[in-house]
Order: structure tokens, then sequence, then C-alpha cells
């Protein structure tokens, strides 16, 4: 069982919470735990290649998720019902290393961590 | 069993602050242990010194400090959040050289490793957010 499982719901443009979730993940891999990121909701769109920062408060994530693997965060795991209920597909993320997952995937990798944060 | 809590939400945003404030002292009251509490994201709100709400509203950053206070609790702000909001206490005032500290007495400001480590002693992590 890994230890704790991250499961980020909002988008990059709503807010800073994508990027202290984000933030959380780094934290928790520099600290040597197991860490897994599930992208759901409106998360998924962290992913998905930017709209154009100049329109937006919030700094471009995308560039920050490719990092993780540096960290030892080998996959971002994609809810896939989220990406398909908001019209995108796996073609249109821009992050490399992506695992979508169906439900009942979703629902054992919950099952396989310890501790999850939702953000 | 051993709790560690993550407040996400401000005090009068959403319902979260409000719920863990509960969940936390329901739990005391049932002898189960909280083993960090942790402020983070629009969360570092509750631990402002500085609010003022009308008296007959309920003032959620006093009765966290309140609760903090009367169990002895760990309470842990992270840092770069609450600096990003104006969450400040003296040392960081100083180094910022901003005219005033907001940070409650019963809190302290640091990073997210003592999220992770809470985490790591904790039977369950419960966040609560929006």
């Amino acid at each position: 069982m890994r230890d704790i499982l991250c499961i980020s719901r909002h988008s990059p443009q709503s807010g800073l919470l994508a990027k202290e979730a984000l933030d959380t993940v780094l934290a928790g891999a520099t600290f040597d735990q197991s860490i897994s990121l599930l992208l759901m909701d409106e998360g998924v769109w962290q992913a998905c290649a930017p709209l154009g920062t100049e329109l937006s408060a919030f700094k471009d994530l995308s560039k920050n998720l490719n990092v993780l693997a540096l960290y030892g965060v080998d996959t971002i795991y994609i809810h896939a019902n989220s990406l398909k209920a908001r019209g995108l597909n796996a073609h249109e993320l821009s992050s490399g290393n992506t695992t979508l997952l169906d439900q009942a995937d979703t629902q054992a990798l919950m099952r396989d961590h310890q501790h999850i944060f939702s953000f | 069993m051993k709790f560690t809590l993550v407040i996400l939400g401000a005090p009068y945003s959403s319902a979260a602050s409000f719920s863990a404030w509960r969940f936390c002292r329901a739990a005391l009251e049932n002898n189960q242990q909280i083993t960090r509490l942790f402020f983070y994201a629009d969360g570092v709100h509750n631990t402002t010194a500085l609010a003022a709400p009308p008296q007959d509203e309920i003032d959620l950053p006093a009765q966290w400090s309140t609760l903090i206070r009367e169990h002895n609790l760990d309470a842990v702000v992270c840092i770069a959040a609450a600096l990003r909001r104006g969450v400040l206490d003296e040392a960081e005032r100083d180094r910022y050289r901003k005219q005033a500290a907001n940070l409650g007495a019963e809190f302290s400001l640091s990073g997210l490793g003592q999220l992770i480590e809470a985490t790591a002693h904790s039977d369950r992590t419960i966040t609560f957010g929006h």
C-alpha cells in the first residue's frame, strides 16, 4: 500500500488550490513518501495545454506537472470520466506520463493508498 | 485513533472551517487524538488575530484559538500560503518590512513538511475543503 494519494479537483484558472495541491505532492516526494496525484473533475484541465497565461492571474502549471517525474512521481493519474464529461480526450493532454483510469481503476487507486488529501 | 486535520477553507467562505472545528471538538470529546491541525490554502485566514465579526455571529478564528489553547493542540499554518494571503507573525513582519503582524498566538508558521510528517504519524488525515 502506498502512503498518500493527492486528489486535485480544481482547474488551474480557478484559484491557487491546484498549485497548492501540486506543492503538497512535491513536499511529500521530498520527504520520501510514496505519493500519487490524481486529477479529477475540473482538475483535469491542469494536464491540458494552457489557454494563455496572459489571460490568467495564475501561473501555467503544466510545466510543473512534468517536473514530478524528477521527484519520483512517475505517472499522473487522470480520471477518464472527468475528461469525457468536458469533451476532452487523451490527445489533448499536454503533460507526459499520464495514466487514464476508469471508475473501477480510480476506486482501486484510492484503496491502494493509506491517506487521501482532497484538494 | 490519531487524526491530522487539514483546513483549506476560509472561515466564512464555505462550511469547511466550521465542519473541521466541530469534528475536532467531537474527536477530543470522544478521547481521540489530534496529531496536528494544518491550515493551508485559504484556510490560513482562520488564523488571523484581527477578525472582528459582529457579536451575534460565530467568531471562527477565536473559536479555533480557544479550542487549541484548551487542549494544547499543535496548530501549524503553511508559511507560503500565509505570506501570500497577508497572514504574518512578527518575524515575517520584520523580514518583509510590513506594518503589522496578525497571526494568532496559538498558531505557528511552518512548511508543508509538517503536514507530511503529521500524516505519517496519524491513522487518518482528513481534509476540509470545498
